[in-house]
Protein backbone atom coordinates (compact mmCIF):
# COMPACT_ATOMS: atom_id res chain seq x y z
CA UNK A 1 0.00 0.00 0.00
CA UNK A 2 1.16 3.48 -0.82
CA UNK A 3 0.18 5.52 2.24
CA UNK A 4 0.25 9.26 2.94
CA UNK A 5 0.13 10.60 6.51
CA UNK A 6 -0.83 14.25 7.01
CA UNK A 7 0.62 15.64 10.23
CA UNK A 8 0.64 19.02 11.89
CA UNK A 9 2.90 20.76 14.33
CA UNK A 10 0.96 22.24 17.25
CA UNK A 11 1.95 23.92 20.55
CA UNK A 12 2.98 21.47 23.24
CA UNK A 13 0.17 20.45 25.55
CA UNK A 14 1.57 22.23 28.61
CA UNK A 15 2.96 25.25 26.74
CA UNK A 16 1.69 28.55 28.17
CA UNK A 17 0.12 30.35 25.22
CA UNK A 18 -0.01 34.12 24.67
CA UNK A 19 -2.05 36.09 22.18
CA UNK A 20 -0.36 38.14 19.47
CA UNK A 21 -0.83 41.91 19.46
CA UNK A 22 -3.71 41.85 17.02
CA UNK A 23 -5.40 39.12 19.13
CA UNK A 24 -5.94 36.99 16.04
CA UNK A 25 -3.42 34.22 16.77
CA UNK A 26 -0.96 33.04 19.38
CA UNK A 27 2.62 34.22 19.69
CA UNK A 28 5.00 31.85 17.99
CA UNK A 29 7.58 31.62 20.80
CA UNK A 30 6.37 28.37 22.36
CA UNK A 31 7.49 24.74 22.28
CA UNK A 32 5.97 22.59 19.56
CA UNK A 33 5.11 18.95 19.06
CA UNK A 34 3.34 16.60 16.66
CA UNK A 35 -0.45 16.85 16.94
CA UNK A 36 -1.29 13.79 19.02
CA UNK A 37 -3.99 12.19 16.82
CA UNK A 38 -1.61 12.61 13.85
CA UNK A 39 1.01 10.60 15.75
CA UNK A 40 -1.53 7.77 16.00
CA UNK A 41 -2.25 8.10 12.27
CA UNK A 42 1.46 7.76 11.52
CA UNK A 43 1.75 4.74 13.78
CA UNK A 44 -1.19 3.09 12.03
CA UNK A 45 0.35 3.79 8.61
CA UNK A 46 3.64 2.21 9.69
CA UNK A 47 1.79 -0.87 10.99
CA UNK A 48 -0.15 -1.25 7.73
CA UNK A 49 3.09 -1.02 5.76
CA UNK A 50 4.70 -3.64 8.00
CA UNK A 51 1.76 -5.97 7.34
CA UNK A 52 1.13 -5.36 3.66
CA UNK A 53 4.31 -3.80 2.32
CA UNK A 54 4.48 -0.52 0.43
CA UNK A 55 5.62 2.92 1.36
CA UNK A 56 4.76 5.60 3.94
CA UNK A 57 5.05 9.26 2.96
CA UNK A 58 4.43 12.03 5.44
CA UNK A 59 3.41 15.61 4.70
CA UNK A 60 3.04 18.81 6.68
CA UNK A 61 2.32 22.47 5.92
CA UNK A 62 3.95 25.21 7.98
CA UNK A 63 7.06 27.30 8.60
CA UNK A 64 10.63 25.98 8.75
CA UNK A 65 10.20 24.85 12.38
CA UNK A 66 7.58 22.32 11.37
CA UNK A 67 10.20 20.25 9.56
CA UNK A 68 10.83 18.77 13.01
CA UNK A 69 7.60 16.72 12.93
CA UNK A 70 8.61 15.29 9.54
CA UNK A 71 12.08 14.35 10.84
CA UNK A 72 10.46 12.58 13.77
CA UNK A 73 8.13 10.69 11.43
CA UNK A 74 11.07 9.65 9.25
CA UNK A 75 12.96 8.52 12.35
CA UNK A 76 10.01 6.33 13.34
CA UNK A 77 9.99 4.66 9.94
CA UNK A 78 8.33 6.83 7.29
CA UNK A 79 10.13 6.53 3.96
CA UNK A 80 9.97 10.09 2.69
CA UNK A 81 8.50 13.48 3.51
CA UNK A 82 6.92 16.49 1.82
CA UNK A 83 7.12 19.93 3.44
CA UNK A 84 4.90 22.77 2.26
CA UNK A 85 7.23 25.32 3.77
CA UNK A 86 6.03 28.84 4.44
CA UNK A 87 4.63 30.81 7.37
CA UNK A 88 1.52 31.47 5.32
CA UNK A 89 0.59 27.78 5.19
CA UNK A 90 0.00 27.79 8.95
CA UNK A 91 -2.71 30.43 8.61
CA UNK A 92 -4.83 28.67 5.98
CA UNK A 93 -8.35 27.54 6.80
CA UNK A 94 -9.16 23.84 6.60
CA UNK A 95 -10.38 23.95 2.98
CA UNK A 96 -7.27 25.72 1.73
CA UNK A 97 -4.99 23.45 3.76
CA UNK A 98 -6.68 20.52 2.02
CA UNK A 99 -6.29 22.24 -1.37
CA UNK A 100 -2.59 22.84 -0.67
CA UNK A 101 -2.03 19.20 0.27
CA UNK A 102 -3.97 18.00 -2.78
CA UNK A 103 -1.82 20.21 -5.04
CA UNK A 104 1.41 19.01 -3.45
CA UNK A 105 0.56 15.32 -3.98
CA UNK A 106 -0.82 15.67 -7.53
CA UNK A 107 0.14 12.60 -9.56
CA UNK A 108 1.18 10.55 -6.50
CA UNK A 109 -1.87 8.25 -6.44
CA UNK A 110 -1.81 7.15 -2.81
CA UNK A 111 -3.94 4.10 -1.92
CA UNK A 112 -4.62 5.38 1.55
CA UNK A 113 -4.38 8.80 3.20
CA UNK A 114 -4.56 9.00 6.99
CA UNK A 115 -4.52 11.92 9.41
CA UNK A 116 -5.58 12.66 12.97
CA UNK A 117 -9.27 13.23 13.61
CA UNK A 118 -8.61 16.84 14.63
CA UNK A 119 -5.83 19.23 15.57
CA UNK A 120 -5.10 20.44 19.07
CA UNK A 121 -4.96 24.06 17.88
CA UNK A 122 -7.89 24.77 15.51
CA UNK A 123 -9.80 21.63 16.43
CA UNK A 124 -12.03 22.07 13.38
CA UNK A 125 -11.86 18.35 12.50
CA UNK A 126 -12.31 19.13 8.81
CA UNK A 127 -9.06 18.96 6.82
CA UNK A 128 -9.07 15.19 6.21
CA UNK A 129 -12.71 15.13 5.15
CA UNK A 130 -12.22 18.09 2.82
CA UNK A 131 -9.13 16.49 1.27
CA UNK A 132 -11.28 13.48 0.34
CA UNK A 133 -13.86 15.77 -1.30
CA UNK A 134 -11.17 17.59 -3.29
CA UNK A 135 -9.61 14.31 -4.43
CA UNK A 136 -13.04 12.85 -5.19
CA UNK A 137 -12.49 9.74 -3.05
CA UNK A 138 -14.45 8.30 -0.09
CA UNK A 139 -13.56 9.00 3.52
CA UNK A 140 -14.42 7.90 7.03
CA UNK A 141 -13.80 9.65 10.35
CA UNK A 142 -12.91 8.69 13.93
CA UNK A 143 -11.44 5.33 12.91
CA UNK A 144 -10.21 2.93 15.59
CA UNK A 145 -9.51 -0.15 13.47
CA UNK A 146 -8.22 -0.72 9.92
CA UNK A 147 -8.15 -4.04 8.13
CA UNK A 148 -7.14 -4.35 4.50
CA UNK A 149 -9.37 -6.74 2.55
CA UNK A 150 -9.23 -8.09 -1.01
CA UNK A 151 -11.61 -5.41 -2.19
CA UNK A 152 -10.67 -2.43 -0.06
CA UNK A 153 -10.86 -1.68 3.64
CA UNK A 154 -12.85 -2.93 6.60
CA UNK A 155 -12.95 -0.19 9.20
CA UNK A 156 -14.15 0.22 12.75
CA UNK A 157 -15.68 3.63 13.43
CA UNK A 158 -16.17 5.02 16.88
CA UNK A 159 -19.62 6.50 17.46
CA UNK A 160 -20.81 8.34 20.53
CA UNK A 161 -21.46 6.93 24.00
CA UNK A 162 -19.66 3.61 23.61
CA UNK A 163 -21.16 2.61 20.26
CA UNK A 164 -19.20 1.38 17.24
CA UNK A 165 -19.78 0.48 13.62
CA UNK A 166 -17.96 -1.52 11.00
CA UNK A 167 -17.99 -0.17 7.47
CA UNK A 168 -16.42 -1.38 4.26
CA UNK A 169 -14.93 1.05 1.83
CA UNK A 170 -13.22 1.08 -1.53
CA UNK A 171 -9.69 2.43 -1.95
CA UNK A 172 -8.25 4.97 -2.46
CA UNK A 173 -9.70 6.59 0.66
CA UNK A 174 -9.02 9.15 3.36
CA UNK A 175 -9.36 8.12 7.01
CA UNK A 176 -9.21 10.30 10.11
CA UNK A 177 -7.75 8.40 13.04
CA UNK A 178 -8.82 8.49 16.68
CA UNK A 179 -6.17 8.68 19.42
CA UNK A 180 -5.62 5.35 21.12
CA UNK A 181 -6.10 3.17 18.00
CA UNK A 182 -2.66 1.67 18.68
CA UNK A 183 0.37 2.04 20.91
CA UNK A 184 2.86 4.62 19.71
CA UNK A 185 6.45 3.58 19.06
CA UNK A 186 9.54 5.57 19.92
CA UNK A 187 12.17 6.45 17.36
CA UNK A 188 15.31 4.33 17.70
CA UNK A 189 18.83 5.77 17.55
CA UNK A 190 19.36 4.04 14.23
CA UNK A 191 16.06 5.44 13.00
CA UNK A 192 17.06 8.97 13.96
CA UNK A 193 20.36 8.52 12.13
CA UNK A 194 18.70 7.08 9.02
CA UNK A 195 16.11 9.85 8.97
CA UNK A 196 18.77 12.36 8.02
CA UNK A 197 19.38 10.51 4.76
CA UNK A 198 15.73 10.08 3.78
CA UNK A 199 14.28 12.26 1.01
CA UNK A 200 12.41 15.41 2.03
CA UNK A 201 10.79 17.35 -0.77
CA UNK A 202 10.06 21.03 -0.18
CA UNK A 203 7.12 22.75 -1.80
CA UNK A 204 7.04 26.55 -1.90
CA UNK A 205 4.16 28.97 -1.46
CA UNK A 206 4.63 30.13 -5.06
CA UNK A 207 4.01 26.60 -6.36
CA UNK A 208 0.73 26.32 -4.45
CA UNK A 209 -0.72 29.83 -4.26
CA UNK A 210 -2.61 29.55 -7.54
CA UNK A 211 -4.44 26.45 -6.33
CA UNK A 212 -5.95 28.15 -3.28
CA UNK A 213 -9.32 29.87 -3.03
CA UNK A 214 -10.68 32.82 -1.15
CA UNK A 215 -10.87 32.27 2.62
CA UNK A 216 -14.50 31.81 3.54
CA UNK A 217 -14.15 32.13 7.30
CA UNK A 218 -12.11 34.50 9.39
CA UNK A 219 -11.06 34.63 13.03
CA UNK A 220 -12.14 38.14 14.05
CA UNK A 221 -10.86 37.88 17.58
CA UNK A 222 -9.14 35.35 19.80
CA UNK A 223 -9.50 35.74 23.58
CA UNK A 224 -9.37 34.00 26.92
CA UNK A 225 -12.88 32.76 27.66
CA UNK A 226 -14.46 34.07 30.83
CA UNK A 227 -15.54 31.77 33.63
CA UNK A 228 -19.03 30.42 33.14
CA UNK A 229 -19.61 30.17 36.86
CA UNK A 230 -18.87 31.99 40.10
CA UNK A 231 -15.68 30.08 40.68
CA UNK A 232 -14.12 30.02 44.14
CA UNK A 233 -10.34 29.88 43.92
CA UNK A 234 -8.33 27.98 46.53
CA UNK A 235 -4.57 28.27 46.74
CA UNK A 236 -1.90 27.77 49.37
CA UNK A 237 -0.44 24.89 51.39
CA UNK A 238 -2.13 21.58 50.59
CA UNK A 239 -3.31 20.97 54.16
CA UNK A 240 -5.11 24.30 54.38
CA UNK A 241 -6.62 23.95 50.94
CA UNK A 242 -7.91 20.49 51.84
CA UNK A 243 -9.52 21.81 55.05
CA UNK A 244 -11.21 24.69 53.24
CA UNK A 245 -12.41 22.40 50.49
CA UNK A 246 -13.93 19.86 52.86
CA UNK A 247 -15.60 22.68 54.77
CA UNK A 248 -17.08 23.97 51.50
CA UNK A 249 -18.23 20.53 50.37
CA UNK A 250 -19.82 19.79 53.74
CA UNK A 251 -21.43 23.10 54.67
CA UNK A 252 -22.08 24.95 51.40
CA UNK A 253 -22.27 22.46 48.55
CA UNK A 254 -23.71 19.79 50.88
CA UNK A 255 -21.95 17.21 48.80
CA UNK A 256 -20.44 15.20 51.67
CA UNK B 1 -31.71 33.38 -1.30
CA UNK B 2 -34.40 32.93 1.31
CA UNK B 3 -34.06 34.54 4.73
CA UNK B 4 -34.27 31.17 6.35
CA UNK B 5 -32.49 29.14 9.03
CA UNK B 6 -32.46 25.45 8.22
CA UNK B 7 -31.72 23.02 11.06
CA UNK B 8 -30.43 19.60 9.98
CA UNK B 9 -31.50 17.11 12.65
CA UNK B 10 -30.36 13.55 13.32
CA UNK B 11 -31.94 10.18 14.08
CA UNK B 12 -30.86 6.58 14.38
CA UNK B 13 -32.90 3.44 14.99
CA UNK B 14 -36.16 5.31 15.38
CA UNK B 15 -34.80 7.80 17.89
CA UNK B 16 -33.94 11.46 17.51
CA UNK B 17 -30.53 12.55 18.70
CA UNK B 18 -31.37 14.92 21.58
CA UNK B 19 -28.80 17.44 20.34
CA UNK B 20 -31.24 18.06 17.48
CA UNK B 21 -33.41 19.97 19.97
CA UNK B 22 -30.43 21.93 21.26
CA UNK B 23 -29.71 23.00 17.69
CA UNK B 24 -33.35 24.03 17.22
CA UNK B 25 -33.02 26.10 20.42
CA UNK B 26 -29.93 27.79 18.95
CA UNK B 27 -31.79 28.50 15.70
CA UNK B 28 -34.76 29.95 17.61
CA UNK B 29 -32.44 32.27 19.55
CA UNK B 30 -30.80 33.48 16.33
CA UNK B 31 -34.25 33.85 14.72
CA UNK B 32 -35.36 36.18 17.53
CA UNK B 33 -32.58 38.59 16.63
CA UNK B 34 -32.51 38.26 12.87
CA UNK B 35 -36.17 37.67 12.14
CA UNK B 36 -35.26 34.75 9.89
CA UNK B 37 -37.79 31.90 10.20
CA UNK B 38 -36.65 28.42 11.27
CA UNK B 39 -37.25 25.24 9.28
CA UNK B 40 -36.08 21.74 10.06
CA UNK B 41 -34.99 18.81 7.91
CA UNK B 42 -34.73 15.22 9.10
CA UNK B 43 -32.94 12.86 6.69
CA UNK B 44 -33.69 9.14 6.91
CA UNK B 45 -36.02 6.40 5.81
CA UNK B 46 -39.48 6.14 7.36
CA UNK B 47 -38.96 9.13 9.64
CA UNK B 48 -42.36 10.85 9.42
CA UNK B 49 -43.29 9.83 12.98
CA UNK B 50 -40.05 11.28 14.30
CA UNK B 51 -40.66 14.44 12.27
CA UNK B 52 -43.79 14.92 14.38
CA UNK B 53 -41.67 15.21 17.52
CA UNK B 54 -39.72 17.98 15.84
CA UNK B 55 -42.89 19.66 14.62
CA UNK B 56 -43.95 20.11 18.26
CA UNK B 57 -41.40 22.93 18.43
CA UNK B 58 -41.87 26.51 17.26
CA UNK B 59 -40.62 25.97 13.73
CA UNK B 60 -42.14 26.57 10.31
CA UNK B 61 -41.85 23.45 8.25
CA UNK B 62 -40.34 20.10 9.14
CA UNK B 63 -39.13 18.27 6.06
CA UNK B 64 -38.89 14.51 6.29
CA UNK B 65 -36.17 13.92 3.70
CA UNK B 66 -36.97 10.34 2.78
CA UNK B 67 -34.88 7.85 0.86
CA UNK B 68 -33.88 4.19 1.06
CA UNK B 69 -30.27 5.31 0.63
CA UNK B 70 -30.59 7.26 3.91
CA UNK B 71 -31.80 4.27 5.98
CA UNK B 72 -28.29 3.47 7.20
CA UNK B 73 -25.96 6.43 7.33
CA UNK B 74 -23.23 6.89 4.73
CA UNK B 75 -21.49 10.20 4.14
CA UNK B 76 -21.87 9.83 0.36
CA UNK B 77 -25.67 9.44 0.46
CA UNK B 78 -26.12 12.20 3.06
CA UNK B 79 -23.94 14.67 1.17
CA UNK B 80 -25.74 13.92 -2.09
CA UNK B 81 -29.26 14.25 -0.66
CA UNK B 82 -28.59 17.31 1.49
CA UNK B 83 -26.66 19.12 -1.22
CA UNK B 84 -29.65 18.89 -3.56
CA UNK B 85 -32.06 19.86 -0.76
CA UNK B 86 -30.05 22.91 0.32
CA UNK B 87 -29.57 24.04 -3.28
CA UNK B 88 -33.30 23.97 -3.70
CA UNK B 89 -34.22 25.73 -0.44
CA UNK B 90 -31.33 28.25 -0.56
CA UNK B 91 -31.39 29.01 3.19
CA UNK B 92 -29.28 31.81 4.58
CA UNK B 93 -27.98 29.73 7.48
CA UNK B 94 -27.75 25.97 8.01
CA UNK B 95 -27.19 24.67 11.55
CA UNK B 96 -26.21 21.14 12.51
CA UNK B 97 -25.72 19.46 15.89
CA UNK B 98 -21.98 18.77 16.37
CA UNK B 99 -22.37 15.00 16.53
CA UNK B 100 -19.91 12.39 15.27
CA UNK B 101 -22.18 11.83 12.26
CA UNK B 102 -22.25 15.52 11.39
CA UNK B 103 -18.47 15.73 11.79
CA UNK B 104 -18.32 12.95 9.22
CA UNK B 105 -20.35 14.55 6.44
CA UNK B 106 -20.94 18.27 7.06
CA UNK B 107 -17.47 19.58 6.06
CA UNK B 108 -17.75 17.66 2.79
CA UNK B 109 -21.29 18.92 2.22
CA UNK B 110 -20.17 22.52 2.75
CA UNK B 111 -17.32 22.18 0.25
CA UNK B 112 -19.58 20.42 -2.27
CA UNK B 113 -21.75 23.56 -2.07
CA UNK B 114 -18.60 25.71 -2.38
CA UNK B 115 -19.27 27.04 1.09
CA UNK B 116 -17.58 26.86 4.49
CA UNK B 117 -18.53 25.29 7.81
CA UNK B 118 -17.73 26.79 11.20
CA UNK B 119 -17.53 23.74 13.42
CA UNK B 120 -18.29 23.23 17.09
CA UNK B 121 -19.80 26.64 17.90
CA UNK B 122 -20.66 27.29 21.54
CA UNK B 123 -22.41 30.63 21.00
CA UNK B 124 -23.28 33.20 18.36
CA UNK B 125 -23.21 36.98 18.10
CA UNK B 126 -25.28 39.11 15.76
CA UNK B 127 -23.67 42.53 15.53
CA UNK B 128 -24.57 45.17 12.97
CA UNK B 129 -26.11 42.64 10.61
CA UNK B 130 -23.04 40.40 10.85
CA UNK B 131 -23.34 36.87 12.22
CA UNK B 132 -20.40 35.53 14.23
CA UNK B 133 -19.99 32.15 15.84
CA UNK B 134 -17.85 31.58 18.91
CA UNK B 135 -15.81 28.40 19.07
CA UNK B 136 -13.10 27.08 21.31
CA UNK B 137 -9.54 26.77 20.11
CA UNK B 138 -6.30 25.39 21.50
CA UNK B 139 -8.21 22.76 23.48
CA UNK B 140 -10.38 25.39 25.16
CA UNK B 141 -7.55 27.69 26.24
CA UNK B 142 -8.91 30.38 23.91
CA UNK B 143 -12.23 31.26 22.34
CA UNK B 144 -12.50 32.70 18.85
CA UNK B 145 -15.23 34.79 17.23
CA UNK B 146 -15.39 33.60 13.64
CA UNK B 147 -17.16 35.32 10.73
CA UNK B 148 -18.19 34.08 7.30
CA UNK B 149 -16.28 35.59 4.39
CA UNK B 150 -18.30 34.33 1.44
CA UNK B 151 -21.91 34.21 0.39
CA UNK B 152 -24.77 32.38 2.12
CA UNK B 153 -25.74 29.68 2.81
CA UNK B 154 -23.54 29.93 5.87
CA UNK B 155 -23.09 26.71 7.77
CA UNK B 156 -22.20 25.96 11.39
CA UNK B 157 -22.33 23.07 13.83
CA UNK B 158 -23.54 23.64 17.39
CA UNK B 159 -21.64 22.04 20.25
CA UNK B 160 -23.40 19.50 22.44
CA UNK B 161 -24.69 21.19 25.60
CA UNK B 162 -24.19 24.74 24.30
CA UNK B 163 -27.95 25.37 24.17
CA UNK B 164 -30.74 23.87 26.28
CA UNK B 165 -32.83 21.46 24.24
CA UNK B 166 -35.57 21.43 26.87
CA UNK B 167 -35.89 25.19 26.42
CA UNK B 168 -36.61 24.98 22.69
CA UNK B 169 -39.89 26.82 22.29
CA UNK B 170 -42.95 24.70 21.61
CA UNK B 171 -45.25 25.20 18.63
CA UNK B 172 -46.71 23.34 15.71
CA UNK B 173 -44.71 22.98 12.54
CA UNK B 174 -46.05 21.61 9.29
CA UNK B 175 -44.61 18.31 8.12
CA UNK B 176 -43.72 17.90 4.48
CA UNK B 177 -42.28 14.71 3.05
CA UNK B 178 -39.62 15.20 0.41
CA UNK B 179 -38.03 12.45 -1.69
CA UNK B 180 -34.27 12.55 -1.24
CA UNK B 181 -32.07 12.91 -4.31
CA UNK B 182 -30.20 9.66 -4.92
CA UNK B 183 -26.91 9.27 -6.75
CA UNK B 184 -26.72 6.58 -9.43
CA UNK B 185 -22.97 6.15 -8.90
CA UNK B 186 -22.02 2.77 -7.40
CA UNK B 187 -21.78 2.83 -3.59
CA UNK B 188 -18.26 3.25 -2.25
CA UNK B 189 -19.17 2.58 1.37
CA UNK B 190 -21.06 -0.35 2.90
CA UNK B 191 -22.25 0.33 6.44
CA UNK B 192 -22.88 -2.49 8.93
CA UNK B 193 -24.93 -2.55 12.14
CA UNK B 194 -24.13 -0.18 14.98
CA UNK B 195 -23.08 -2.15 18.06
CA UNK B 196 -21.78 -1.85 21.62
CA UNK B 197 -18.82 -3.82 22.91
CA UNK B 198 -19.33 -6.09 25.91
CA UNK B 199 -22.06 -4.65 28.09
CA UNK B 200 -20.75 -1.71 30.05
CA UNK B 201 -19.50 -3.02 33.35
CA UNK B 202 -20.25 0.21 35.15
CA UNK B 203 -22.96 2.79 34.70
CA UNK B 204 -21.35 5.99 35.94
CA UNK B 205 -24.54 7.95 35.30
CA UNK B 206 -25.86 6.49 38.55
CA UNK B 207 -22.87 7.59 40.65
CA UNK B 208 -23.33 10.52 43.02
CA UNK B 209 -19.62 11.19 43.40
CA UNK B 210 -17.08 10.86 40.61
CA UNK B 211 -13.32 11.37 40.84
CA UNK B 212 -11.97 11.95 37.34
CA UNK B 213 -8.31 11.55 36.51
CA UNK B 214 -6.52 13.34 33.67
CA UNK B 215 -3.05 13.49 32.17
CA UNK B 216 -1.79 15.34 35.24
CA UNK B 217 -1.61 11.99 37.07
CA UNK B 218 1.47 11.34 34.91
CA UNK B 219 1.97 7.61 35.60
CA UNK B 220 -0.15 4.57 36.19
CA UNK B 221 1.48 3.97 39.55
CA UNK B 222 -0.12 7.22 40.78
CA UNK B 223 -3.66 5.97 40.15
CA UNK B 224 -4.15 4.90 43.82
CA UNK B 225 -4.26 8.62 44.71
CA UNK B 226 -7.61 8.79 42.93
CA UNK B 227 -8.76 5.40 44.17
CA UNK B 228 -8.11 6.37 47.81
CA UNK B 229 -10.01 9.64 47.48
CA UNK B 230 -12.88 7.82 45.77
CA UNK B 231 -12.95 5.23 48.57
CA UNK B 232 -13.03 7.97 51.23
CA UNK B 233 -15.89 9.76 49.45
CA UNK B 234 -17.76 6.62 48.47
CA UNK B 235 -17.43 7.54 44.81
CA UNK B 236 -16.27 6.03 41.54
CA UNK B 237 -13.04 6.65 39.66
CA UNK B 238 -13.37 7.83 36.07
CA UNK B 239 -11.00 9.42 33.59
CA UNK B 240 -10.48 11.56 30.53
CA UNK B 241 -9.70 9.81 27.27
CA UNK B 242 -5.86 9.70 27.37
CA UNK B 243 -5.94 7.74 30.62
CA UNK B 244 -8.19 5.07 29.10
CA UNK B 245 -6.15 5.07 25.88
CA UNK B 246 -3.12 4.26 28.03
CA UNK B 247 -5.03 1.37 29.58
CA UNK B 248 -4.76 2.80 33.10
CA UNK B 249 -8.53 2.51 33.50
CA UNK B 250 -11.00 0.45 31.47
CA UNK B 251 -12.66 2.28 28.59
CA UNK B 252 -16.09 2.08 30.25
CA UNK B 253 -14.87 4.55 32.88
CA UNK B 254 -14.20 7.25 30.30
CA UNK B 255 -16.14 10.52 30.60
CA UNK B 256 -16.75 12.65 27.52
CA UNK B 257 -18.11 12.63 24.01
CA UNK B 258 -16.91 9.13 23.21
CA UNK B 259 -17.59 7.82 26.72
CA UNK B 260 -20.28 8.38 29.33
CA UNK B 261 -22.15 11.62 30.03
CA UNK B 262 -22.65 12.17 33.74
CA UNK B 263 -24.15 14.71 36.12
CA UNK B 264 -23.29 13.60 39.67
CA UNK B 265 -23.70 15.64 42.86
CA UNK B 266 -19.94 16.00 43.11
CA UNK B 267 -17.35 15.79 40.34
CA UNK B 268 -13.71 16.14 41.29
CA UNK B 269 -11.42 16.54 38.29
CA UNK B 270 -7.77 15.98 39.18
CA UNK B 271 -5.15 16.81 36.56
CA UNK B 272 -7.82 17.14 33.89
CA UNK B 273 -7.08 20.08 31.57
CA UNK B 274 -10.66 20.35 30.36
CA UNK B 275 -10.57 19.66 26.63
CA UNK B 276 -13.98 20.14 25.12
CA UNK B 277 -14.44 16.41 24.49
CA UNK B 278 -14.27 15.86 28.26
CA UNK B 279 -16.33 18.90 29.29
CA UNK B 280 -19.37 17.86 27.25
CA UNK B 281 -19.55 14.69 29.32
CA UNK B 282 -19.61 16.32 32.78
CA UNK B 283 -20.53 20.00 32.68
CA UNK B 284 -23.98 19.25 34.05
CA UNK B 285 -22.52 18.04 37.38
CA UNK B 286 -23.94 19.88 40.40
CA UNK B 287 -20.66 20.73 42.12
CA UNK B 288 -17.44 20.65 40.14
CA UNK B 289 -14.08 20.77 41.91
CA UNK B 290 -11.04 21.05 39.65
CA UNK B 291 -7.49 20.47 40.86
CA UNK B 292 -4.81 21.53 38.40
CA UNK B 293 -1.38 23.13 38.62
CA UNK B 294 -2.02 25.29 35.53
CA UNK B 295 -4.06 28.36 36.59
CA UNK B 296 -5.20 28.76 32.97
CA UNK B 297 -6.52 25.21 32.56
CA UNK B 298 -9.90 25.45 30.76
CA UNK B 299 -11.49 23.10 33.32
CA UNK B 300 -11.52 26.06 35.76
CA UNK B 301 -14.02 27.91 33.54
CA UNK B 302 -16.77 25.50 34.54
CA UNK B 303 -15.56 24.72 38.07
CA UNK B 304 -17.33 25.78 41.26
CA UNK B 305 -14.07 25.40 43.14
CA UNK B 306 -10.72 25.90 41.43
CA UNK B 307 -7.80 24.43 43.35
CA UNK B 308 -4.64 25.75 41.73
CA UNK B 309 -1.99 23.42 43.03
CA UNK B 310 -0.04 20.20 42.84
CA UNK B 311 -2.45 17.29 42.88
CA UNK B 312 0.23 15.05 44.37
CA UNK B 313 0.05 17.16 47.53
CA UNK B 314 -3.54 18.33 47.48
CA UNK B 315 -5.23 14.98 46.83
CA UNK B 316 -3.64 13.02 49.71
CA UNK B 317 -4.36 15.92 52.09
CA UNK B 318 -7.94 16.06 50.83
CA UNK B 319 -8.35 12.31 51.31
CA UNK B 320 -7.25 12.64 54.94
CA UNK B 321 -9.60 15.58 55.58
CA UNK B 322 -12.53 13.73 54.02
CA UNK B 323 -11.83 10.72 56.24
CA UNK B 324 -11.81 12.97 59.31
CA UNK B 325 -15.02 14.71 58.27
CA UNK B 326 -16.79 11.46 57.54
CA UNK B 327 -15.58 9.94 60.79
CA UNK B 328 -16.98 12.78 62.88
Amino acid sequence: MKILVCIKQVPQKDAPLRLNEAATWIRDDVSWETNEPDAYALEEALRQKEKHGGEVTTITAGPARSQQVLREALAKGADRAIHLEDDRFAQLDAANTARAIAAAIAGENFDLIVTGLQSDDFGAAQTGVLLAEILGIPHATIIIGIEKTDTGLKLKRELEAGHYQHIEMTMPAVLTIQSGINKLRYATLIGIKQAKMKPLRKVTWAEIEGKLSQHMQKIEKLYVPGSQKQTRKLEGPAGEVAKKLVDYLKNEARAL
Amino acid sequence: MADLILVVTEQRDGKLNRVSFETIAAAQAIAKQTGWPVEVVLPGSGVTALAQELAAKAVGKVYALEGDALAAYTSDAYVYALKAFIQEKQPKLVLFPHTYQVRDFAPRLALALDRTLISDATAYKYEGGKLLFTRQMFQGKFAADVSFGGDAPWMATIQIGAFRGDQAEGGSGVIETVAAAVSDAPARVTPHEVFQEAKEAIDLTQSEVIIAVGRGIREQKNMPLAENLAAALGGEVAASRPICDNGWLPIDRQIGSSGQTVAPKLYIAMGVSGAIQHIVGMKGSRTIVAINKDPEAPIFEIADVAVVGDLFQVVPALTEEVKKAKGS
